[in-house]
């Protein structure tokens, strides 16, 4: 492989990486601070997909009024939810948590089928990114990609800031290590859940919107995802931020490099990844030790 | 006492003859054909056009097969392999049809030659191109009026071949029809001179293609041949070229690539050949009347699938009227299909010893919104049928 690849497969790994964290990071928020096993979350990257086709007829040349839109939508959506049906679930066992969510999944599949039908659909990037650039006198690369890419990037940013530098942050992180204590410091704790998970949802579903142009919508695409999702965040460490980013690059890489150079184990690479790191850290990268 | 005797007897007699006249009834009662058929999902649009092929040419006839009238029941299967032996199994054990006419999807049509072979009820498959469905599956009772992946790949590898290209790549998802369309193309072409250097291939139904853009861009091959079909294909086909690559490699493919996704591929496809049975400006007489029909039935431009399930009704005559209208003549139905030529609007077709078509396959070129024949790619290609013992 001569170095030009070489660069062009990084670019795509981590182009793939960066919209894994955002997913996996409203996952492991859930998870880390909530204690909820959301099994349904991979719906709400489907979500965000479909709304992507919905919206692209109408606001797909203003394509970031379109993301900001769908995040103000799925928003709302991730705090009605929180108050329906995931408030009643933080006392609950695994199991039960599960069960309920798994259900979800049942219902947004059959929603979804009512809404939009089964069929497979694709959505036009619009016209300010649709072009491509040659790189490296390669080929060309699509000017869609970097976009995604450095989406994805002020995102993590953002909340990576959030997370370590801001009170709310502080507070998140605070609910995450001792629920009790910080309930006990006067800190609204349920308005603070019903927040984290609302920013989770719409992580997903921002992700599932600008996945969009570059895969296709089609019915359950959220649970091919969701697996790749708990294994960012059972690689990352459950509940750390910083290790669902270093968990999404590295599965981004080993995903792209696997695909083409491993063909014949492209399906099971992040597998092994997987298993090798929990032998080495059974915790996970930057999990706390228990 | 002979009075009563007399009595009896006339009940008698009129008992039997009613029970007489029931069974001549039964003789003419409907023939049950039961489509299984994607009505909703990924492939709907090709369920339709199926279903409208076959009831077109029920209508040309009259409205009756082999002096039979046609009773009509229906199953969406979804294009769910999942679902697939519960669906058939409707439509035999529920229903029982006298015949089966389904499907697209590969992996359903797998489940159903097994319910028919283990049931004997009559099936006629009018896509799924899986080789072992008149492969290792062969059976007296299942025929396919369409082709097999092995069969509309072949060829593109003998063109491509004689268009001198010397290495090529190829691409299709991981799965049976993706695989054994190109092994096919790998047959075709190496017998002819090339050199298949690499095969890659994805998950289903994954369309994330940059990785393999960018390795296609680095190998630099002659041509490139892949295998998708529906939204796959459009997706394929223009990122293939928004990268760049159609300027400088190639792209081939059976003709699924740009069957009725031409309209989304637009401005990418220009120029792509592929090969297939079928193409939309053929010329004859037989496809002209065809399409002229279809149109006015449909309000419809027809497509390959239409074909296919025009002359998947064809054969069903073709048996029916050898078997006097009774389809339990199994041998009569089934000798007259193989010994038959089928007027199709692709052009006459026999059946192979294994059931599937023997046809030419045509090379086409996209010009605008259409995939224009451009010359024969290879004439009365049989599938090798392997491993079918029959």
């Amino acid at each position: 492989m001569d170095l030009a690849t070489f660069l062009v497969q990084c670019l795509n790994s981590i182009q793939y990486g960066l919209l894994l964290f955002l997913l996996a990071s409203g996952l492991t928020l859930i998870f880390g601070i909530m204690g909820v096993i959301n099994l349904a979350h991979g719906s709400f990257y489907m979500i965000g997909a479909y709304m992507a086709f919905a919206l692209s007829p109408y606001l797909g040349q203003h394509f970031i009024t379109m993301l900001l839109v769908g995040v103000l939508i799925t928003v709302v959506l991730g705090y009605a939810l929180e108050w329906a049906f995931f408030s009643f679930l933080y006392e609950r066992d695994h199991l039960q948590q599960v069960l309920m969510t798994y259900g979800l999944i049942l219902v947004f599949e059959g929603l979804r089928a009512i809404l939009v039908g089964n069929d497979v659909h694709g959505v036009e990037k619009p016209a300010w990114l649709a072009g491509s650039f040659p790189l490296m006198g390669m080929m060309q690369y699509p000017w869609y990609n970097v976009f995604a890419a450095l989406a994805c990037l002020v995102v993590a940013l953002l909340m990576y800031y959030t997370v370590n530098r801001t009170r709310l942050g502080m507070m998140i992180r605070a609910g995450a290590s001792n629920r009790d204590m910080v309930r006990g410091l006067g800190i609204n704790i349920k308005r603070l859940y019903r927040i984290v998970f609302a920013v989770g949802v719409a992580l997903a579903a921002l992700a599932g919107m600008i996945a969009a142009p570059m895969s296709s919508v089609y019915p359950n695409m959220g649970s091919s995802v969701l697996i790749i999702c708990f294994v960012v965040v059972v690689i990352g460490g459950i509940g750390s931020i910083t290790g669902a980013l270093i968990a999404s690059l590295l599965v981004g890489f080993v995903d792209t490099f696997g695909k083409v150079f491993f063909q014949e184990l492209s399906g099971m690479s992040i597998y092994l990844l997987m298993a090798v790191i929990l032998v080495w850290r059974p915790e996970g990268l930057l999990g706390k030790r228990s | 006492m002979s009075k009563q005797w007399a009595t009896w007897s006339k009940a008698t007699a009129i008992a039997l003859a009613t029970a007489a006249s029931c069974g001549s009834v039964m003789a003419q009662e409907k023939i049950k054909v039961g489509f299984m058929l994607p009505f909703s999902g990924t492939y709907a649009a090709l369920g339709v056009a199926i279903e409208n092929g076959f009831r077109m040419q029920v209508a040309e006839q009259g409205g009756k097969l082999g002096g039979r009238e046609i009773e009509y029941f229906k199953v969406d299967d979804e294009s769910d392999p999942a679902k697939a032996t519960d669906n058939v199994n409707r439509l035999i054990k529920r229903d029982k049809v006298d015949v089966i006419v389904g499907t697209v999807h590969s992996g359903v049509a797998m489940a159903m030659a097994k319910a028919a072979k283990e049931s004997g009820t009559v099936l006629i498959v009018p896509n799924a191109g899986a080789d072992a469905v008149t492969g290792p599956m062969c059976a007296p009772n299942i025929f396919r009026s369409s082709f097999t992946n092995w069969q509309t790949a072949y060829p593109m590898g003998v063109v491509a071949a004689k268009e001198g290209k010397k290495n090529a790549m190829t691409l299709t998802w991981k799965y049976a029809a993706g695989e054994e369309a190109v092994n096919g193309f790998k047959e075709g072409f190496e017998k002819n001179g090339g050199k298949v250097s690499k095969q890659l291939t994805l998950p289903f139904p994954n369309v994330e293609f940059q990785a393999l853009l960018t390795e296609i861009a680095a190998a630099k091959p002659d041509a490139v041949f892949s295998f998708f079909a529906g939204a796959g294909a459009v997706k394929f086909v223009k990122d293939y070229h928004a990268s760049g690559l159609s300027k400088t490699i190639p792209l081939y493919g059976p003709g699924f690539l740009t069957d009725g996704t031409l309209e989304a591929q637009g401005e990418a496809a220009q120029g792509m050949l592929t090969t297939l049975h079928y193409a939309d400006e053929l010329g004859t007489p037989r496809d002209k009347a065809f399409r002229t029909n279809y149109a006015k039935s449909y309000k419809l431009q027809p497509d390959v699938y239409a074909v296919q399930g025009y002359d998947a009704a064809q054969m069903l005559a073709v048996g029916l009227k050898a078997a006097g209208g009774d389809i339990s003549k199994k041998d009569a139905f089934r000798t007259a299909i193989e010994k038959a030529t089928i007027a199709s609007p692709r052009g006459d077709f026999t059946l192979s010893k294994a059931h599937n078509p023997v046809q030419d396959i045509y090379l086409r070129k996209v010009d605008g919104k259409e995939n224009k024949k451009i010359g024969i790619a290879v004439k009365g290609l049989a599938d090798p049928a392997r491993g079918c013992r029959m």
